[in-house]
């Protein structure tokens, strides 16, 4: 029987521009280029890597975001998925963790999934809670976090790093997974890849698709409020000194003068 | 006054710093309710009522440690029953992200994650947090339900506060989930002694610019005079010479120490994500045009080889 891998992938502002917020206290995706969140290349990986061991299995990848999101569905082709679905609606501008979880959950059911895979956190909001709200909402197990994952007779085992513990999970599917950047390398597209990816297809969806309410989601349907938002005071120039053979001695001084010895 | 659960992160009975916390800002709010879910609330109980637990509800079972997560939630979902929190708690961690997430669905509440600061507003609970790497400062809040809230360790200080701490026992109903993803073996990690990498007041880290896992000792040096925790960049964790538990910024741990100190780190926005909000930057590096020098409060251009085993020494001598 054929598996079928749902890998959820955001599409988000690149991190080493300038982000902001726009007026409305939401993120302002005008001036900063957007691209697939790197830390869900690992997601689309893992999947890959799964689909390969498996008799027969199918990637579809999967975003809730606006038009420019396509780009990070093109690049989960490209790495060779084999389908994406684009949640895309004006009204999904503000939605929230929990709002985009019930989006995310209607999307997968409509597709069709024994493994959800995501990454895991997004490198905007980086909340790191969607795979659990998406496990709540879909009433299947989670085992996330995980630094290594491997399907095999439909239970889903994987070596999940916490703070205080290294343990080794396993669940039934259909499951959440979510995986860490520990899982491993995630491939580059291959020129052949690229062009395969353009002939693949991308299916759109509305909320009206998905059954679902303007109010539902948006900024007017979000459960959370953001009052301000307000950029950091550029740290006041500090003091640097160049080491002469006294650079110890002298920071040394530093931080006695701060109390800290 | 109105009641506020706290989640309690403890080992046996010993509750860690970041919870007792929380109890500090709870306070702001109501009456902090502590949770205890596990073995040892017994032992818990006298700490938690010393720092403003008027009550503490406690529940042991097996399941909390044999199943991920699901279990968790079902304790607390049954907390929010008995006591109608107008707000609910937990420490900052992957594991209590995940069960607030969770959580929220379930009693139909927005959730905040990496709270830096809380107060009681006019319209419920204002939660601070820092995003984008910590280049912005926002509040916010949850416009439906109890407010779920995870909070950053080192965002309050501790202070007593005695309370009657009275133990009650919370009775919980595992749901269908609870037995869905088994642990099937747990192997600790081990104490090196030093200070826990995110509750620490010093964070004496390393980067590329160690140059291997041996070198690692000059750094380890440094932080044992200061008694700090160790941490180290990607790359240093990426090439082997490191821990991956203790890498610092967007994929590793979160810090907002009293003291950051970077040796031979660049200063990524990767790794500001983690770091960004330590009270006080100190950064040593050959490369005067390192970016990690825009944060700095103090910083030595030169080569830490040089710099930090005199810092080390210096620092013995002062205190001894
Ligand atoms: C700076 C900032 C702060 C925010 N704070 C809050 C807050 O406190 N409370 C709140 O409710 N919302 C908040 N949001 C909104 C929240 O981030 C978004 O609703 C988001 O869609 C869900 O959270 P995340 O991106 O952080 O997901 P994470 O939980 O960090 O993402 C984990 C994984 O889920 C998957 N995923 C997440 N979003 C999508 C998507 N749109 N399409 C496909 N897959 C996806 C990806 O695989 C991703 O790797 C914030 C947003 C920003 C930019
Ligand atoms: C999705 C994603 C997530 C990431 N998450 C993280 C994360 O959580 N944490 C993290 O740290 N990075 C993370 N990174 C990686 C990050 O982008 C940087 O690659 C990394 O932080 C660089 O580490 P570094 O500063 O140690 O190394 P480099 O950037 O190579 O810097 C080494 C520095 O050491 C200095 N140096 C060399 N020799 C000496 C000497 N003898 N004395 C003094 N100075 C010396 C050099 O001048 C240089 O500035 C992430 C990247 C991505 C894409």
């Amino acid at each position: 029987m054929s598996l079928r891998i749902v890998v959820c992938v955001k599409y988000v502002p690149d991190a080493t521009g300038d982000r902001h917020f726009a007026d409305d206290l939401t993120l302002d995706r005008e001036d900063v280029d957007g691209l697939l969140s790197e830390l869900d290349e690992y997601a689309v990986e893992q999947a890959l890597q799964i689909a390969d061991e498996a008799d027969d299995a199918e990637v579809t990848v999967l975003t809730v975001g606006p038009e420019d999101a396509k780009d990070a569905l093109r690049k989960a082709l490209s790495m060779g998925a084999d389908k994406a679905v684009h949640v895309e609606d004006d009204d999904l501008h503000g939605t929230d963790a929990v709002g985009t979880s019930l989006v995310l959950a209607r999307a997968v059911e409509k597709t069709g999934y024994d493994l959800v895979i995501s990454g895991m956190a997004s490198t905007d909001g980086a909340m790191g809670v969607v795979p659990a709200l998406l496990a709540e909402r879909l009433g299947v197990a989670q085992v996330t976090l995980l630094s290594e994952v491997a399907v095999e007779g439909g239970v889903v085992t994987g070596r999940r790093d916490g703070d205080t513990a290294s343990e080794r999970v396993e669940a039934s599917l259909p499951a959440v997974v979510s995986v860490t950047d520990q899982s491993g390398e995630a491939r580059y597209p291959s020129f052949k890849g690229i062009m395969a990816a353009k002939k693949k297809p991308v299916v759109s969806l509305d909320l009206g698709d998905l059954g679902l309410d303007a109010g539902e989601v948006g900024l007017g349907g979000a459960w959370t409020v953001v009052d301000s938002a307000v950029q950091r005071p550029a740290r006041t120039a500090g003091t640097i000194v160049k080491d002469e053979g006294e650079g110890g001695k002298r920071l040394a001084e530093f931080l006695a003068g701060q109390k800290f010895i | 006054m109105a009641e506020v659960l706290v989640f309690v992160d403890h080992v046996d009975g010993a509750v860690r710093k970041p919870t007792l916390e929380l109890l500090t800002l709870a306070r702001r709010i109501g009456d902090p309710v502590a949770v205890v879910l596990g073995g040892g609330a017994g032992v818990a109980a006298g700490v938690l009522a010393e720092h403003g637990a008027v009550r503490v509800l406690a529940a042991d079972a097996p399941e909390f440690a044999e199943f991920l997560v699901v279990p968790k939630v079902d304790a607390l979902q049954a907390a929010v029953e008995v006591v109608s929190p107008v707000a609910v708690l937990l420490p900052s961690s992957a594991e209590n992200k995940e069960i607030a997430a969770r959580l929220a669905v379930r009693i139909g509440s927005g959730i905040i994650t990496d709270a830096t600061d809380l107060e009681a507003g006019e319209e419920g609970v204002v939660a601070t947090q820092s995003a984008f790497a910590a280049s912005f400062t926002t509040k916010s809040r949850v416009s439906r339900g109890a407010a779920v809230v995870t909070v950053k360790p080192n965002s309050a200080p501790v202070e007593a506060a005695p309370a009657a701490g009275v133990v009650e026992e919370l009775v919980v109903v595992f749901s269908a989930l609870a037995r869905g993803t088994k642990v099937l073996s747990r192997t600790p990690r081990e104490s090196t002694g030093r200070p826990e990498l995110t509750e620490a007041a010093i964070v004496v880290s390393g980067g590329r610019g160690v140059n291997g896992a041996e070198n690692f000792r000059v750094i380890e040096a440094l932080a044992d005079s200061l008694g700090a925790a160790v941490g180290a960049s990607r790359a240093a964790v990426d090439a082997g010479w490191y821990p991956h538990t203790n890498q610092v910024g967007q994929t590793g741990k979160s810090v907002s120490p009293q003291l950051y100190i970077a040796s031979g780190i660049s200063g990524a926005i990767q790794h500001r994500a983690g770091m960004q909000t330590s009270k006080t930057i100190v950064a040593i590096n050959k490369d005067a045009e390192a970016p990690i020098f825009d944060l700095v409060d103090y910083g030595v251009v030169g080569d830490l080889f040089n710099v930090v085993p005199q810092l080390t020494d210096e620092v013995t001598a002062r205190k001894n």
